[in-house]
């Protein structure tokens, strides 16, 4: 079962899931892929705020994955990517509605809402972004 | 001042299964099950009627062009809601960023739940209690294995912004026909539908269809000549056809709106995603009369104006006919598989 930190967790998180929101650096023009608070260049003299990501990008880096961690058995097998962001992020993300033979470096792609994870039957449904190859 | 559609948006999931591949595994005749319909869609194993609903109400903020923050209301109807309890209007809104300044609730009237969330909407804006409102109907829609219904329960999604600026369809009128009809039904815990077989057709869909068609068209004082695109809660593709014979309707004005024969019954996103196929092609000035049906029973019947604001706003997401060509197809055991659906076996 899980606990009650474990869904306060996964909530804290859901707005930046479900929308793929980071945080960009206004002085360098850095993005960031989960939100950071503080910008590894600037230091004290970035300034920091929320920024929601369009959603496209290019495949940067992939695998197939064949043996699958608890709660992704049954999507077997299939594409994980480093998918960097138009705007410059990387973030890496599950590549769906394709075959891995279809997956190539470079591929341009956009975000996609999915279900992420169930715990189980009784558990909580965990929505987010994947990537789909762009239409 | 009339509100109507600011922007609509449609979600048919890539995966498909041929229904002569259904009627093998249950000894039927691929023939004679072909013949009431092709193909149907299948949601893939990490879609629902949430995530559908999310991707067709981002085309729809899309096209409508707006601050999803102006959002004032978030009503969707399902059969399929993902879960019992934990509403999946709030996963819509977060996933939107309408969140959290918003009317919401999830509805249930079986194929009609989709309509009802618009009419909702629209009387909130009508009412000046908001500025735009986002509703729509999102099913994942399971029949037991080897039943009539497995060959066209299918999934899909289709959400409109409703609001008064800028509209690319005036909503002119709405009118409902409700009466306590058991034609079918899932109780709680229970994991497929039951219908009354034979008997859905008359007392269920014609009965009630009919009823709000004629009680819209003699409301508004109009006939049927006034319309250039009618549609249909679309279970098969005959009902439909039949319903547009009963009215005088001639076929032409049906066909764009029934897309059964290649998606299937997608339940609540059913007629609004033929509405969506309507305004992908539709020129301004042209009128729309739409009715849903919903099992248990009832019809919402809409009349629509397409006005010139469309021309702008229909390239800026898919159009459902790319979304229906862009497809992949599965077998009887992958789809299993991915409806986890083995276990319903008796
Ligand atoms: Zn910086």
């Amino acid at each position: 079962m899980p606990t009650e930190k474990a869904v306060a967790h996964h909530w804290r998180r859901f707005s930046e899931r479900y929308g793929l929101i980071g945080s960009r650096c206004t002085s360098c023009k850095h993005y960031f892929y989960p939100t950071s608070i503080i910008c590894p260049k600037c230091r004290r003299k970035g300034k920091i705020e929320e920024f929601k990501f369009s959603g496209k990008g290019n495949i940067f880096s992939y695998t197939t994955i064949r043996i699958a961690p608890e709660g992704f058995e049954k999507y077997t097998p299939y594409v994980v990517a480093i998918v960097e962001l138009e705007e410059g992020a990387m973030v890496v993300s599950q590549v769906v509605d394709c075959s891995p033979d279809d997956v190539s470096i470079g591929m341009p792609v956009e975000s996609t809402f999915r279900k992420i994870r169930e715990e189980g039957k009784s558990g909580l449904i965990l929505y987010g972004f994947k990537f789909r190859p762009l239409k | 001042m009339k509100a109507g559609i600011v922007g609509y948006g449609a979600y048919i999931p890539r995966l498909r299964i041929k229904s002569s591949n259904i009627a093998k595994v249950w000894s039927a005749d691929p023939e004679l099950e072909a013949k009431m319909i092709n193909e149907k869609t299948v949601p893939n194993m990490d879609e629902d009627c949430a995530t559908m609903a999310v991707e067709a109400a981002r085309s729809a903020i899309l096209r409508a062009g707006i601050d999803p923050m102006k959002i004032g209301a978030v009503y969707i109807g399902s059969e399929s809601h993902p879960y019992v309890v934990k509403s999946t209007s709030s996963i819509i809104g977060e996933a939107v960023g309408a969140t959290p300044n918003m009317m919401a609730a999830d509805l249930e009237f079986a194929c009609k739940a989709g309509t009802s969330a618009i009419q909702i909407v629209n009387s909130h804006v009508l009412a000046g209690k908001i500025e735009y409102g986002l509703a729509g109907g999102s099913d994942t829609a399971q029949g037991r294995p080897g039943d009539a219904l497995e060959y066209t329960a299918a999934a899909g999604a289709a959400m409109f912004v409703v609001g008064k600026k800028d509209v690319v369809a005036t909503i002119d009128s709405t009118l409902s026909y409700v009466t306590d009809t058991p034609d079918f039904w899932r109780r709680e815990g229970e994991e497929f539908p039951r219908h009354g077989g034979r008997f859905t057709g008359e007392p269920g869909y014609f009965k009630h269809i009919l009823g709000a068609t004629e009680g819209i068209l003699s409301e508004t004082g109009t006939t049927v000549k006034d319309y250039d695109y009618f549609v249909f809660h679309q279970p098969n593709a005959k009902f439909p056809l039949s319903a547009a014979k009963m009215l005088g309707i001639p076929k032409e004005k049906v066909l764009t709106g029934l897309l059964f024969p290649k998606i299937g019954n997608t339940y609540s996103a059913a007629s609004i995603l033929g509405l969506c196929n309507v305004l992908d092609t539709a020129t301004p000035g042209s009128r729309i009369l739409m009715t849903s049906f919903g099992s248990g029973a009832g019809s919402d019947s809409f009349t629509m104006t397409v006005t010139d604001k469309i021309g702008d706003r229909r390239d800026m997401a898919a159009p459902v006919s790319q979304m229906i060509e862009r497809k992949e197809y599965i077998d009887y055991a992958t789809y299993a598989r991915y409806k986890e659906k083995i276990k319903g076996v008796l």
